[in-house]
């Protein structure tokens, strides 16, 4: 890549950081395409479906009586700011799996949210302890705007694929763009390879 | 919910090289640049594109910005805010003049698209009124000036993006901290007086500026009665 005149290293020394993203520190910046949704706990709902033996749809309360489970680190945004230090609650996507029992066929999931938003991922990706669903940060609710009451939370890979106001997934064999994968956002969204765009 | 992409997006093209062209002092704070991009980058109003700056040993910094120009019309021009300690917008606000080459790739994004199809509304507030003039810029180029209704808020006269562009009969500015001497509005955020002449049904609305701004906006449209289908939102982070 050609070198800009002028323009050097800022110190990015802090090895947490993925090429290409800076540290957002205390701000906790919020990019989603939709209005801000307003959703009830009362009637709000989790659905695995598609390729599952068994198709299963869970209530918040449901999901609350789940074995805990809690994420630790970091979040990377493709808009390039990371978020060190963050605390997650919620259930592990491991533990709703196991209840819906994947077919073997199944390969992929597209995660849907209540707002029509979809983004998909490899199921390897939503496994072995990679992935939850998560309804508080640093021990509060997760607010609207972050994607509460729950958001899919995938911190491994870009947070676009972390479908704030997620609703479910649909477990499929094949791969296929979700919204913004088909505006040109790569399929998989891996920070430490700088997967942003189609093609990197 | 495949009505949020009606807009057919072309592929992402690679990186290629642009060369700054011009630059004007948009506002106190802002400027905007004229880019020379050699290569296809064909975009519908409202799509952005990614602005790569490249140090000699190889480390980089990218941030995206949407096109104000239309689609079709060349040189290519962002217009960029200058953020406190931002690493890509302080580079270009103090150290980029025409000649420079950026590396540059899109146009990206799809959802905040529009391609002067139908009328629409757009509320802008501050820098997030760069995309929606892209949209202005493109109506009036197709003869379909009537298409677009724009409600922009800014904090002053002299923080208004395109000022010498940006009004005409379909366009309300609400000024937020200073208004010109005689305004009948006064100042102040927006209210549901402004946009209740603008809303019209089966009307899209497209939003754009900070978070906040977007989520006042969003439930002044949902008070009038808009539904959330109808409503698209970019908003602006602060990504340097």
């Amino acid at each position: 890549m050609p070198v800009t005149r002028g323009f050097t290293r800022r110190d990015r020394s802090d090895p947490r950081l993925p090429p290409g993203q800076y540290n957002t520190g205390d701000g906790w910046p919020v990019l989603s395409y939709e209005p801000t949704p307003r959703l009830d706990t009362a009637t709000w709902t989790f659905t695995i479906d598609g390729l599952v033996e068994r198709t299963q749809t869970w209530s918040w309360a449901d999901l609350h009586k789940m074995p805990p489970s809690t994420y630790q680190g970091a979040i990377h945004c493709v808009t390039t700011w990371s978020k060190f230090d963050m605390t997650f609650d919620g259930v592990s996507v491991d533990t709703l799996l196991d209840l819906a029992s994947p077919r073997p066929e199944a390969t992929f999931v597209m995660a849907r949210s209540h707002t029509g938003y979809t983004t998909n991922l490899s199921l390897s990706d939503v496994t072995g302890g990679k992935a939850w669903v998560a309804w508080a940060i640093d021990g509060k609710p997760l607010p609207v705007e972050h994607g509460g009451p729950a958001r899919l939370l995938v911190p491994h890979l870009y947070f676009w694929k972390s479908a704030k106001w997620v609703s479910g997934l649909t477990l499929m064999d094949h791969d296929e763009p979700g919204l913004w994968e088909r505006s040109g956002y790569h399929d998989r969204g891996d920070p430490w390879l700088e997967q942003r765009y189609q093609g990197d | 919910m495949d009505r949020l992409v009606s807009t057919a997006i072309p592929p992402v093209q690679p990186w290629q090289l642009a060369t700054i062209v011009a630059v004007r002092q948009e506002t106190p704070n802002a400027k905007t640049f004229q880019l020379n991009v050699a290569g296809p980058h064909n975009f519908v109003a409202g799509q952005h594109f990614i602005i790569r700056l490249t140090a000699d040993d190889g480390y980089h910094a990218q941030r995206a910005y949407s096109a104000a120009s239309p689609p079709g019309q060349e040189p290519l021009e962002i217009t960029v805010e200058r953020l406190p300690g931002g690493e890509v917008s302080t580079f270009l606000h103090d150290g980029v003049d025409v000649g420079d080459m950026v590396d540059i790739r899109g146009p990206i994004g799809g959802h905040f698209a529009w391609d002067v199809s139908a009328p629409i509304l757009g509320i802008a507030g501050g820098s997030g009124v760069a995309p929606l003039m892209s949209m202005l810029r493109a109506a009036r180029a197709a003869g379909r000036s009537d298409y677009m209704t724009l409600v922009v808020s800014a904090r002053s006269p002299r923080d208004l993006y395109y000022a010498d562009e940006i009004t005409g009969p379909r366009t309300r500015v609400a000024y937020t901290r200073t208004a010109p001497p005689g305004d009948p509005r006064g100042v102040g955020r927006l209210t549901m007086e402004d946009l209740a002449p603008m809303v019209h049904v089966r009307q899209q609305a497209f939003v754009c500026g900070s978070p906040a701004f977007c989520d006042a906006a969003t439930m002044l449209l949902d008070s009038l009665g808009v539904p959330a289908y109808d409503i698209r939102v970019e908003r602006f982070g602060p990504s340097g």
